[in-house]
Parts: structure tokens; sequence; C-alpha cells
């Protein structure tokens, strides 16, 4: 989601699910729709049936997505910056690219600072010490009178972003894709012509992803990649276009857009960093600035943080928030150093959080997880159970008896210590499942939908509101009885509840859409009420900056108004005749259905497509779907792209950690050396994160000892770690199994439903063998390269007949330097025939 | 449960014709499986589980995303997997295997038990459990190997069509649960015209082979099937040609009209092996070779 910020300016799907019927051509790469969203992928289906359109899939396997699809080609793990750069390549070289789309709407024109380069696989700015690049150098270029954004409308000048795009991307020829991606030219050469055949006016195309782009060292940047593709194409903010981030779980957008990170707040506000004082200084620094108006003015909507800032704090600790302290702005936490997923275990593990980034803190004591099973997920399984066996204490949310719960008892072979040598107290807290309580779902699409509770919790079991406000309420009490250092964030906490032991779920969303706490009066005329004290908000438009308004997630504003909770609207009326359904549950943000609709139309506020118009300009206003643009602003006032502080979408972007373009670099357990760059092979920057992790657990295998390249991916039959419970998805995938291309497994003598062994630098595990044509032997850089993959849903607490090895006992530590998530997809391994009865 | 009371019967097994005035005409229905866009979710598996209340099956990972090797006495529908070389690369082919609902049903001509197997007159084919007799001449007499002997209440049983949701105005569970919209459950002609819409989208799109399997040695089926190489229906695991076994055809078509001495044949036969050897076995379940052809 970094990456579609750092083009577009928020993180999230830009169309919808519905909205991809109405695609022409739909390229799924990095994602395998149709195993892990069958029911979303129906609308891919819909367009091929209706439209005629073309679904084009790019895999390292043949899977179920590519069987219905209509062009295939295979790819190997980890290789898609070089096979997305090279479609770039081919538009940008024959023409087939939407060049008014691209001067209007993109920062093709800006020039770029002349002291930014490229050279040898690095960026200019890259500290070989530090393993970071300064950004400076990546900057645009003001205009020397007027001090904006320094542009070329004919975009010949050699420092235009659309020249440095297309000197950066000509080095991505057929060939060298071949070399990298093991894709034959002529298979590569289809899937171009088809997807840049909808580059221009009368066409679209989407492109779907989930995590088999996410989770790479270069995750974010083959994103970007992809954004960059589609830019050049003009498919961003039109129906049926935009880069469609298929979320790997039902709420996973919401958890998200709640926090789900240590680096934000709800609603993607930065978490303070600690060199961030006070208030005054955070809303200086945090939000982006904007050169002066030039071109089309930006109406850098993100100008109003202050608004949806003061309106947070004021959600968190109500009355006690006030002016004089900053909005209590000083209760808030306060970050000082990278407390994501691979530093936290690492730090769990190490005992300290010296030797990272600003750590000098003792490791976790303790530790809480609800609705995760941080043993099944987190990369290099033996450091993460090593790592619980040095907490004090560990709480549990669940509703199954999960691997991380049993951590102490792992098999041996998972390299954890004896039981009798754990110290660390585990409380497990039964927990409803999803179908046992109400609230909503925020699905890839941005909708808020509610669901109702099928059943109440059997036994004991508690919901995760009861769970986590029982816990709170305790811990109030013990501030409240024996103080404690800063109690105040915790006694001056809003809890405002009917039932505070175990909240409502529907009175958290209306406190989420957030209220006017005193009458909100109008700015351009401060007679009148726009909102009178105690009402729901209508939307983010009326929050205040002034302790007026409350509100916990600006993002979802509207989602409980003076209407009602509109997250329940099931009305499937669809005038548009394009899948927006404006009247069922809300989309944020505003209810709009596709982001960036204002570059559905040209300059003069006309449909690129009069067939497929997301909003056009009648003369007065922008009509159709709800516009990402100020409503009554007519065209030529504002750039598409309100989110940023250019009011253009990014070709070039500065904000990313490794780099303003995409570059391909190998993963961080190379198979090959790069071909475009022996001496920088794999990400610099990930590569300088590494680093850090120096335990004895952080091994990467070389690829003479570990030869095959592997992939983890899910399957249709079974939800991530849980349903391994349930017997009649175990009866449809009983157990693990590992797939093999054929030629490879007769190589080493492996028979299709006899047992191979997988062993990486971290540890082995041993399943069925799969052997199958679906995996293709791919010359690369002129010798073969083997891959092969297996599925991530088993593990040591499964039902008795259904026990299976983690997959991620294989997985490296290795990461995205902007997300920092951990490369699963893309590891080196060693291949052997084990014993076993063939079954 | 006997046969649906609602619909009215065209023909019975071990009988002359079937029942009701045949005044009211029904329209043929069916389902309508479009291979090109399953996804081989296995949806329908499950609900087709459910509706029924078949139970669980225990199974084993043996190198195939297929759930089990065939269809069984209680799992009526499965999703059959199939890797084929195809154009330098290879085509995976999902399709649901299930009963096809013949108009000219083998399995009804093969049938000594009056009455056990029937056709209504909208053409589902559907077993009455309260008159089947377990013997089993039902297997050699469908040419897609479909009904399975039940050693758990020594009867046959197959997929019904979920008659008794069609009965009530439903489409079938496992409709009903197909998240992509490849199976759709009516009226035979409309469904069939939908069906040369969709080969036609197919043709043009590169599959100049596509067809619906609509096979007519048995006269057409009420599952008609679209797929991408109709040229090669083997390939879906679906015989190129199929017909009623000639043994079965002649014991219809001849031996009918002395139906009763022929029957009684049958069933001293059935009772002679029933007393000798026991009921009949059901088929190998195991997995005996997990590859994918």
């Amino acid at each position: 989601m970094a990456s579609l910020a750092a083009t577009f300016g928020r993180g999230a799907m830009t169309n919808g699910w519905v909205d991809i019927k109405n695609a022409d051509v739909v390229l799924i790469m990095g994602s395998n729709a149709a195993e892990n969203h069958p029911c979303g992928f129906k609308w891919a289906i819909e367009a091929k049936k209706v439209r005629n359109a073309k679904l084009v899939n790019v895999d390292p396997r043949f899977t179920r997505t590519s069987a219905v699809s209509d062009v295939y080609a295979p790819i190997r793990p980890g290789t898609d910056i070089a096979f997305l750069n090279g479609i770039i390549r081919h538009a940008l070289a024959t023409g087939r690219f939407h060049e008014d789309y691209v001067k209007l709407h993109t920062n093709a024109t800006y020039l770029i600072s002349e002291k930014f380069g490229f050279s040898e696989g690095l960026f200019s700015g890259f500290d070989e010490a530090t393993g970071q690049y300064d950004k400076s150098s990546w900057a645009y270029e003001a205009d020397p009178t007027s001090h904006a954004y320094a542009v070329d409308p004919t975009m010949q000048d050699p420092r235009c972003v659309f020249q440095l795009l297309k000197k950066h991307v000509d080095r991505y020829t057929p060939e060298m894709v071949e070399r990298i991606c093991g894709t034959p030219k002529d298979e590569f050469l289809k899937v171009a012509d088809v997807v840049t055949s909808t580059g221009n006016a009368q066409k679209v195309g989407t492109i779907m992803y989930a995590l088999g782009w996410t989770q790479h060292s270069t995750g974010v940047q083959m994103i970007r990649a992809a954004a960059t593709l589609q830019l050049v194409l003009g498919n961003v903010g039109r129906p049926g276009g935009g880069v469609n981030a298929l979320r790997g779980h039902s709420n996973i957008q919401g958890a998200t857009d709640m926090a789900g990170t240590f680096e934000i707040l709800p609603g993607y506000l930065a978490t303070p960093r600690s060199e961030l004082t006070d208030l005054k200084t955070y809303l200086e620094k945090v939000p982006p600035t904007t050169l002066n108006q030039q071109n089309w003015a930006s109406m850098n909507y993100l100008s109003n943080y202050p608004k949806f800032m003061v309106s947070l704090l004021k959600s968190a600790w109500g009355k006690a928030a006030t002016k004089d302290n900053q909005w209590g702005y000083d209760w808030l936490p306060k970050t000082d150093g990278n407390y994501s997923w691979l530093y936290l275990f690492d730090d769990m593990y190490r005992g300290t959080s010296a030797g990272r980034a600003g750590g000098t803190e003792p490791g976790p004591e303790g530790f809480i997880t609800f609705g995760m099973n941080p043993v099944g997920i987190g990369p290099n399984s033996s450091k993460m159970i090593n790592a619980l066996s040095k907490l004090k204490w560990m709480v549990v949310g669940e509703n199954y008896e999960i691997e991380t719960a049993t951590f102490w008892k792992a098999p041996k072979e998972y390299g954890g210590p004896d039981s009798s040598q754990i110290q660390t107290e585990v409380f497990q807290l039964p927990c409803s499942g999803f179908a046992e309580k109400d609230g909503t779902f925020t699905n890839s699409a941005r909708w808020l939908q509610w669901k109702w509770k099928a059943i109440d919790p059997p036994g004991q079991s508690k919901t995760d509101q009861e769970v986590v406000a029982r816990i709170f309420l305790a811990v109030r009490d013990l501030y409240r009885k024996e103080g404690g250092a800063l109690p105040e964030p915790v006694l001056n906490m809003s809890w405002a509840y009917t039932n505070p032991v175990s909240p409502d779920l529907g009175e958290v969303l209306k406190e989420i859409n957030g209220k006017a706490l005193t009458d909100v009066k109008d700015p351009k005329d401060p007679t009148k009420v726009i909102r009178k004290a105690g009402e729901q908000l209508a939307g983010f438009g009326e929050l205040q900056d002034d302790g007026s308004t409350a509100c916990g997630n600006w993002l979802h504003s509207g989602v409980y108004t003076e209407a009602g909770n509109l997250a329940q609207r099931r009305n499937n009326a669809d005038p548009t005749g394009l899948g927006m359904f404006h009247q069922w549950a809300f989309a944020w943000p505003a209810n709009r259905r596709v982001m960036y609709n204002r570059a559905s139309a040209d300059k003069d506020g006309k449909a690129w497509d009069p067939t497929r118009p997301g909003i056009v300009w009648n003369g007065e206003k922008w009509v159709g779907d709800v516009p990402d643009i100020k409503p009554d602003s007519p065209p030529g006032q504002f750039g598409a792209f309100i989110m940023t502080a250019e009011g253009v979408a990014r070709l070039f972007s500065p904000s990313l950690n490794d780099g303003p373009m995409a570059e391909h670099y190998e993963a961080v357990e190379a198979a090959i050396e790069n071909p475009l760059h022996a001496k920088v092979t794999s990400n610099p920057v990930s590569m300088g994160l590494l680093k850090k992790f120096k335990s004895d657990k952080d091994k990467l295998g070389s690829r003479d000892q570990f030869p095959v390249v592997c992939t983890t991916y899910r399957l249709t039959e079974h939800y991530h770690y849980w349903t391994h419970h349930t017997a009649a998805l175990n009866q449809l995938q009983p157990g693990f199994f590992i797939e093999i291309p054929e030629a490879l497994a007769n190589e080493k003598g492996i028979v299709n439903g006899g047992r191979a062994r997988v062993t990486s630098a971290r540890g082995s595990i041993e399943g069925v063998a799969m052997v199958t044509k679906r995996l293709r032997q791919l010359k690369i850089d002129g010798k073969t390269v083997w891959h092969i993959g297996f599925p991530l849903h088993w593990g040591y607490a499964a039902e008795e007949k259904h026990i299976g090895p983690l997959a991620n006992f294989l997985t490296p530590t290795a990461l995205d330097p902007n997300t920092w998530t951990p490369e699963f997809k893309t590891f080196l391994v060693r291949l052997e025939k084990a014993e076993g009865k063939v079954a | 449960m006997g046969a649906i009371q609602g619909f009215e019967i065209r023909r019975s097994s071990a009988s002359l014709h079937g029942s009701g005035t045949q005044i009211r005409t029904l329209p043929v229905v069916a389902k309508y499986i479009d291979t090109s866009t399953c996804i081989g979710c296995k949806a329908c598996e499950v609900a087709c589980q459910e509706w029924n209340d078949l139970p669980v099956a225990q199974t084993e990972q043996v190198g195939t995303y297929q759930t089990m090797p065939s269809l069984q006495a209680s799992y009526w529908n499965l999703i059959q997997f199939r890797e084929v070389d195809y154009q330098g690369g290879v085509a995976w082919l999902m399709r649901k295997d299930q009963c096809m609902h013949c108009a000219d049903p083998g399995c009804l001509a093969a049938c000594p038990a009056p009455g056990a197997i029937v056709q209504y007159q909208n053409g589902i084919v559907d077993v009455d459990p309260e008159k089947c007799i377990g013997c089993g001449l039902c297997e050699p007499g469908c040419p897609f190997d479909v009904p399975r002997y039940s050693a758990t209440n020594a009867k046959m049983s197959k997929c019904t069509l979920c008659v008794d949701r069609v009965e009530v105005g439903l489409e079938p569970a496992c409709v009903k649960a197909c998240p992509t919209g490849c199976l759709q459950f009516g009226d035979k002609d409309t469904l069939l015209a939908y069906g040369k819409h969709r080969v036609e989208q197919l043709k043009t799109g590169g599959f100049a082979e596509a067809a619906v399997y609509d096979p007519p040695g048995v006269g057409g089926t009420s599952v008609i099937t679209v797929l991408r190489h109709g040229d090669h229906p083997e390939w879906y695991g679906l015989p190129k040609d199929p017909t009623v076994p000639t043994t079965v055809s002649l014991w219809k078509r001849i031996l009918h009209p002395v139906g009763f001495i022929a029957m009684a044949a049958a069933l001293f036969g059935t009772l002679g092996h029933f007393m000798t050897v026991g009921p009949k076995k059901p088929k190998d379940t195991a997995r005996t070779s997990g590859g994918e052809v």
C-alpha cells in the first residue's frame, strides 16, 4: 500500500471488485485471484463473458487463475519488475500509450533535479555505509522565476520525468526480460501486446495483484512498476482500470485503516516519532507541502491534517483533550525506531533492542496476540518460536489452540528449547470467531459492510471487544489504585460506551465516524451552524481543528451519520450501470467507488470513453461517481490527484526508500547474479537493513548450496492456519504437499504421491510430492533455474491426521525496505527425494 | 424418501410407462457447466454434501488437487482435475463430474426394480431408495460411470439434480454455491442457446474447437457442458460418443415387453449373488495413482 500512496496519494485498491467487469483487459500478476479470491474473481469472469475482455495471467505456476485465462506466460519468482518495465518499454517504444492522459494527469512533464542520476544499479544519493539513500537529489526542479514546479509540456527535455522513465526502462528489452524472467520472448511479447492495447482513450485495462507482489524485498517497487505502467496506459481513475490490490483477508483493509501497523494511526495519520515533541512541530513536518501552483494547482487535501489529527485526539481523550494540553498530543506514544514484525521479534529473540536503529530498550517481556498466529505467519519459524520462549508472559486471544499458544511444545525439529527450560507463562483466552460477533468487514474495494452475528460464541469464549475492554478496565483500575508513570493516557481515555465491559460495535462505529462536540459553524458564514452539537458528522468535510469535532478515523467518516449506520445498506440499485452501487454499504473515502475519478475525464471534463464515464463536468459541477475533486471546481482549476502535493500522479516518486523508479533486483537469496548490474544484485536498501539482523537464527543460503528457487502460497480450500480444524475443508485438501516440475522430479527420482524433502538455510521439511507440468523449466541467463513451491496452511496444532510442517520454517529474515514486509515469495532451497510410502 | 410427488414421471424402471396424466407438459430442465470459467474451487462439492446430508469423507493427499479419485456413494459431485499437454504448454482442465441426467438413461433401462429409477417429465433422473434393491445393474448401464453402491444402506445413489429443491422452485445447491457463475440452472433450450453463444465467444477467442457437450447417443443430457476443447471430451474425462450399452438397450427394447420374466430372472440372479457372495462391494475407494492424467 506504501507504493500506491507514493504514486497516487492513497494506499488502497483504486477501483473496486465490481468495477473489474468494466475492463477490456485484466492483467493478473502477483496474485492467484481465482484461488484466493474466488468470489471477487467472478467480476473478471463477468468481463470475459460480457465484454469479451482478455484475461492475462503471468505467474511462476500455471494456477487456477491461469486455467481460465486467455493468455498465460510463465515467470521466475521475484522478477516481476523486469517484466513490467519491459511492458512499459514496449508501450513507449511502439507508441501504444495514452499520451494526452500522461501529459495531463501525471508528472511526466515535470523536471527533476540535475543532481539525479542512476548508474550500475544505484540511484544517486546511496550511502554504502548506512545502506540508505539520501533522497535530496530525487527532487523536482523549481522554476527559477515562479518558484513553482518546472515543466516541459513537450516532454522533450532530457531531465523531464517522461524522458528519465524512457531511459530507465530502455534496458528492459524483450531479450533482457527473457534473460531475467525466463519468459520466452514471444510469450512476453504476446502479453505486452494485449496489455498495451489499452494505451488509449477507447480501451481500459485493470491490474489485479496481491501478496505475490507485496512479499518480496522489492515488493513495493513491483507495485510501483505496475502503477507506472497503468499511468502510462492512462488506466488510473477510470472505470475498468486501476491498480487493484486484493487484500489477503476479509478485513485486512479495515485493519490497516484502523492502524494495523506501528507507523500509522487510524486513517493513515503518521505515528509521531520522538523528535516531533509537540503537536505544532508534528503538523509542520508531517503533512506534505506543495510548491506554488503551476500547471494545475493541487488541492493537496492533506493540508487538512490538523483537522484529522485534532479530531482523532478528541475522540481518544474527550474532554481531557484541550487546546492548552495540545489535545493530549503528549499522551500519544512516540516511536524511537522500527516496531514492525521482524524487528519486534528480533528484539524479543535477542532480549534487547540495542543494535537496531534508535533502540536502547530491553526486549519485550510480554506479548498480546489476537487473531494472528505469529509462529505460523512470521518468517523463519524457528526464530519466532525461540523468541516467544524468551518472554515472561504471553496472552493469546483465539478461537482455537493455535501453534503460537502451544509454541512451547513445538516438535523438536523447529529447534526451540526443551519445554522444561521455557519460563513463558501463556494465557489462552477463548475468543469468538467472525460469525459469532457483529461489526464491519472492510473489503479490498474499501467498502465497510456491516455483518450480523450468526450464532453466540460457544462456552466461555468472549468477543474480542469484550476481552480488550476488560483488560483496559482492569489496567485503568490498577492505575487508579496504584498510580504509575504517566497515568494520564489511560485515566483520561474516553470510554463512553453504554456497556463499558462489552462495547456495542455500533457505538464504536459511531465514534469512528465522529460527531460534533459543540455547534460547528460554516467557515464561510459563521452565523450558520452546519452541524449541531451532539450530531453525527456527515463526513470528513465537517471536521475542525478547534476541538469542536471528534472522529476516530477521518477516512471512515460518513459511515454512520444522522441517517444511521450506512454500512448496513443493502440497496443494489445501480443507475450508472457500471456497478457502482452507491447505496450498498459505504465506501471510503466519502462513498466514492472509483478513486482518482477526475482522471477518467480529459482536460475539458469529458469522459475519455463516454460509454464508461467516471465523472464528467456538466458545466456547473462534476456528476457520476462521488467526485474525487472539489465538486464545483471547473476543469483546469485542480489536478486530478488531490492527495499528492503536485496534484498529479507520479511516474517518478521521490517518497520511497529504494528508488524513484522501479529497478529489477534479485531476491535477497539470489538465484543468479543480476544480469543488469552484477555488483548490485539484490535490493541495496534491503541488504543494508539486513545488516541489523545478526542473530544466529538469521541465516541466508547461497545458490551453490541451495540452487532451487522456492515460493509459498495459499489454497482456495483453506483459510490461513485456522481451517485445518474444519473437517469439511480437510477432506478437500487433507495435507501439505510440494509442487515440483516434472523434469526436476525425474532428475531427482521423485514420483507423484511420493515423498520429497525441501531444505533451506533455516530448516528442512518433508511432504507429499505433487509432480506437475504446471511448473515449467525456465532458462535464466542461459542456464536452467528450477522453481518449486508449497502452500502454507499446516502446522503442528492441527487435527491429528492433518498435521503438517510450517511453511515458514524455511523462509528467510529478509524484507522490503519500505513496508518491512517479509520476503516469503522467493527464497533458495535444496530438493531431495525422501523415503516413505508412495500414497 | 420416495419419488418426488410434485413431478409427473415420464419413465420408470422396469415398468411399461410412467405415471400421471401427461396433460401438463413441463419444460426439460438442465444444469449448465461452463468449464472455461470453472476455477475448481469445490464450493459445489461442499454445497452438495451439506444439502444432501452426506457425511464428510476421509481423504489423503496423494499428489493432486482432486478431492478423491472418483465419485462415491456419498460424494455425488466431484471436480476432476486434469493436466493435458497443449500448444507447447499445459492446459489444466477442471470439470464437475456428476450424474448427467441423460434423456435416455442407461441406468433406468438397466434397472430391474420397478420404480427404483425414475425420470420425471422435466428430465431429472432420480433414484427411489425405497424401491432400489441394491443390485448394481445400473452401474454398467451408465456410460458415464456415475451410480455408486452404498454398503451402508445397500442402495445405489447418485446426484438427484437436487430434485427436492427444484420441486419448490430453487436451483440445485451446487449452482447456488458457485462463485463464478460457471454453473447455471434453468430451461434446457435457453441454456443450450446461451451455451452456443459462449462457444462462439470461445471460438473467436482462440478455441476453434469449443463446443457444448450434449451427447446425442444418450438422447442428450440435462447436464450440458461447455468445453474449450470440444473435440477432445476425453481430456475432461467425458466419453467421446457415449451410448447406452448394447446389452442394456437390448434388454430394454426387446426384453421389456416380457419384462416380468427377465426381471424375475435378474432378481433371482441378484438374490443368488447376494446369498452366495454377500452384498455388492463398493468400488475401490483407495487412491491408487494420484497423478493427474
